[in-house]
């Protein structure tokens, strides 16, 4: 069969640092190709380099069998290259139609755009490839699934036949993986050629036909993912074998430790975010909060550690009732808090990562006296956490955090907030964008804590992470809770129908 | 190699770059660059190069200290905010309202000698913190961006002082421009009694307000708070630090800054209340000291004594037929290097790459 694109032998130097050495990656046309690496294994530069974002310092590339030089993303497009972000680049209050003819629309002869025309054909294409998206719709009224089909539209319009897909799972509930694969078949069966970049080997295996392996930019393999298993990729990932289960004992609960009491919270648009929410959490188990993103969940955390205002309903924390608590006050009563975005609200990042390390306690003795701060219990404090918890830093504790790797930059909340030794360990996405060594470490330590008595609130937006960790699993839809049931009562399937509000099943595992 | 550039770096290009520039303009408009640079070195060290014989005037080392004074102040007061993440270009009116409070101080009150300048001085930054508290509250509590309200504040305060001074104060019967003198009381006195230079004590205002500024960012809870806020006023908020009330008292001190820097020249060189036709500006020169000091204590500092150089400066560039705008053109084309240090960076970035590529083809030529 003919290759659809060949990178041959591509070296990419970056002043200090070669994130691609001799990596060749040779595409079949009208199969499903996946780059597997964990981060920082070269993936997203090879797909800059095949994007015309950055120039090889070595190799060839070939298109359909022709050498070609990608000077620029222009190039790439007239190729018949198309990408589909991670992040998507829809402008939210224009429809399907208009955000995929931005940039090429179609003129009438009165030179106005010719909207018809365009969404005629968007609904044919719709049709063809089975995507299924209504052309006038809103972007901020459809579903997340919905705007990444809004994407493939974006490219299929533009003619695209290869089509790199960026992560494309990242932001997707069980239910609409499951559908994209169906549309990457599709797409397929139609003459399409797909790059598929991730590192979940599920969705390699559900859907990939070959599979090459990246590690530290060197350029591993490329095996049909048909005769390799889920172990043996992992193995050529990471370089050494995995284990992807996370080894813990049974729970043994003790006594509650977080009761949230018919918790009701409004969110920014002031719509009622979390109703007549209820839950509690016991000392020495793991709670894993399962939900689509946008359900609740964010405004939850914030009512439990005070960054939002509680409308109605109660949060006590040992038996105490924290509802009106400021920020601080409820920490210092025995919260710790990871939070979703780490760059965002978990660090600083232009600080040290010793300043980073005294966050919350900077005022306190041994590290400050009388309002004045004491450098020294500071930095041996930091020099103590670098160690216990394998924070690797360039300048150790002077490191800039900006600076740090994202693996170790979310290892240095998790010293920070576990040190802190709280009751209750408020984790919320703790492994997003994490390569699996670090998912690895950050679970067992999750669950440390857990045998420490700790009780432990997990919200993850990945299943696999909730399935693998908690002891309960919760289930969060349109701010209500939808299901709560034990972890060894459930199946992914039924997970995906609670989160999506199918069935709601409460009151099973409310011992 | 793909790091920041050090801000230090930036710096001292644009220093370089404006400075020179300045030379390259005195040549191409036919005047010479060597008086330029002899008038330089003579507001610098009151040496005359071109008349040796005549030593050292140590006047001009005095009004250059003299010029640098208020700037610094400015500076710490922009810098000040800034490391909060604030940006107070309202230096300009909490410098007037300073002015303003230390004349009605100095011309009211009753005190012997150096507690009535003390009081003056505490008047003049309470006023000027004061008049930054306003939008620091309504950037804190209402999201009102401060840049908007400080700069109308700016005028309030010019008119607002010249009203008072007009309503309350005594005016000068023989000019009916301004109040008359301050009494002896109050007021900087001259460091050097016989030189001409109006150098003046108030320079212990502002050792006193860097070293303040200094061990509040760098030594204290309170400082370690404020820069968390600056850098990222989610994560301070989410480690339970009071942001709004950060936002509130960082304004308040910059302001303060600015008041000291009003009591400072109108104590130390007009000593009468002044009806402003027109602002001093010290407050916007402090926006590009504190911005080429890049808000750290020795930067403000050192950008300071430069300003004030450049400012010292423009007598002896007359004297020696350079145009004075020349100073302003530096002062103008320093700032604006540092404003688009971003563009700096891409340039000796590429610098640095090319000398490497250099490199890598004289290795292959040796390995020959």
């Amino acid at each position: 069969m003919a290759y659809a694109i060949e990178m041959l032998n591509i070296t990419k130097d970056f002043p200090g640092i070669r994130a691609n050495d001799n990596v060749t990656l040779q595409v079949e046309e009208q199969t499903v190709h996946a780059l597997l690496g964990e981060n920082g294994a070269g993936k997203s530069t090879i797909m800059s380099i095949l994007f015309g974002l950055y120039q090889p310092t070595k190799g060839t590339i070939k298109v359909r069998g022709k050498e070609v030089n990608i000077k620029d993303p222009n190039v790439a497009t007239e190729l018949g290259i198309g990408m589909v972000h991670q992040h998507f680049k829809l402008v939210d209050n224009f429809t399907v139609t208009e955000n995929i003819i931005l940039g090429m629309e179609p003129k009438t002869k009165y030179y106005t755009i010719d909207i018809k025309k365009a969404a005629k054909r968007v609904e044919e294409l719709s049709k063809q490839y089975g995507l299924n998206v209504d052309p006038y719709a809103k972007i901020e009224d459809i579903s997340v699934g919905m705007q990444q089909r809004v994407e493939i539209l974006k490219m299929l319009y533009r003619n695209s036949d290869i089509l790199i897909f960026d992560e494309p799972t990242a932001v997707l509930t069980p239910q609409e993986i499951h559908e994209l694969m169906g549309i990457m078949r599709n797409l397929i069966k139609e003459g399409k050629t797909i790059l598929l970049i991730t590192h979940k080997l599920k969705e390699i295996k559900a859907v990939a036909d070959r599979c090459t392996v990246l590690r530290k930019g060197k350029y591993i393999g490329t095996v049909d993912v048909a005769d390799t298993s889920e172990e043996q990729m992992a193995e050529m990932m990471v370089g050494r074998s995995v284990s992807f289960a996370v080894e813990k004992e049974e729970a043994k609960p003790t006594d509650v430790v977080l009761d949230i009491q018919n918790l009701n919270v409004k969110n920014v648009k002031g719509l009622l975010a979390v109703k007549d929410f209820s839950l509690q959490v016991r000392a020495g188990e793991i709670l894993g909060l399962a939900g689509i993103d946008g359900n609740g969940q964010t405004e939850l955390v914030y009512a439990l550690t005070g960054l939002t205002k509680i409308e109605s309903g109660n949060v006590l924390l040992k038996g105490k009732d924290i509802t009106k608590l400021p920020i601080k006050q409820r920490l210092e009563s025995g919260i710790s808090h990871v939070p979703e975005d780490r760059h965002k609200h978990g660090l600083v990042l232009d600080f040290q990562l010793k300043e980073n390390f005294v966050l919350h306690c900077y005022h306190k003795e041994p590290y400050a006296k009388n309002g004045i701060l004491n450098p020294k219990a500071i930095e041996e404090y930091a020099d103590k956490l670098i160690e216990q918890f394998d924070v690797r830093c360039g300048q150790g504790k002077d490191t800039v955090t900006r600076s740090m790797s994202g693996g170790n930059q979310q290892k240095a909340i998790i010293a920070r907030e576990i040190d802190r030794s709280s009751d209750l360990l408020l984790v919320v996405q703790p492994t997003r964008g994490l390569d699996v060594g670090a998912i690895e470490y950050i679970h067992s330590r999750i669950v440390e804590e857990r045998d420490k008595g700790k009780a432990v609130l997990l919200v993850s937006l990945e299943l696999d992470e909730i399935m693998n960790l908690s002891d309960r699993i919760a289930v969060i839809h349109n701010g209500e809770l939808s299901g709560l049931v034990y972890r060894k009562d459930t199946d992914e399937n039924e997970l995906g129908l609670m989160m999506s509000g199918s069935i709601k099943k409460v009151g099973a595992a409310n011992e | 190699m793909n790091k920041k550039r050090s801000v230090l770096q930036i710096s001292l290009f644009a220093v370089i770059a404006g400075i020179l520039l300045g030379f390259v303009v005195v040549a191409i408009t036919g005047r010479s660059p060597f008086n330029m640079f002899v008038a330089l070195v003579r507001s610098m060290t009151g040496f005359n190069l071109t008349k040796p014989s005549q030593g050292i005037n140590v006047t001009y080392i005095l009004n250059w200290f003299l010029n640098t004074m208020p700037l610094i102040l400015t500076g710490l007061s922009v810098g000040f905010a800034y490391r909060t993440g604030l940006f107070n270009i309202g230096g300009e009116g909490q410098y007037i309202v300073g002015a303003l409070a230390a004349s009605v101080v100095a011309l009211t009150v009753k005190l012997p000698a150096i507690p009535h300048t003390i009081l003056c001085v505490v008047a003049a930054m309470a006023a000027g913190a004061l008049w930054a508290v306003l939008p620091g509250i309504l950037k804190a509590y209402k999201n009102i961006s401060e840049v908007v309200i400080c700069i109308m504040m700016n005028y309030i305060a010019m008119y607002f002082s010249n009203w008072v001074v007009r309503t309350f104060l005594e005016i000068d019967t023989k000019t009916n421009a301004r109040t008359i003198g301050f009494p002896e009381t109050a007021g900087f006195g001259k460091v050097f009694a016989n030189n001409p230079s109006n150098f003046n004590w108030g320079f212990l205002v502002v050792v006193v307000c860097v070293l303040i500024y200094w061990f509040v960012i760098e030594k204290t809870t309170f400082g370690f708070s404020l820069r968390a806020t600056g850098f990222n006023k989610e994560s301070a908020r989410f480690a339970g630090m009071k942001v709004e009330r950060n936002i509130v008292a960082s304004m308040a001190i910059s302001g303060a800054f600015a008041g000291a820097a009003g009591a400072v020249v109108i104590l130390g060189i007009f000593k009468y209340g002044r009806i402003f036709s027109a602002m001093d500006n010290y407050g916007f020169d402090g926006i590009s000291v504190a911005l080429v000091g890049m808000a750290n204590t020795p930067g403000i500092v050192l950008a300071g004594f430069l300003f004030g150089l450049l400012k010292a400066a423009n007598t002896n560039l007359q004297l020696f037929n350079i145009p004075m705008e020349i100073s302003e053109l530096m002062q103008a084309t320093i700032i604006f290097l540092v404003a688009i240090q971003y563009g700096i960076i891409l340039l000796l970035d590429k610098f640095d790459n090319r000398k490497k590529k250099g490199e890598v083809v004289t290795e292959g030529g040796a390995a020959k």
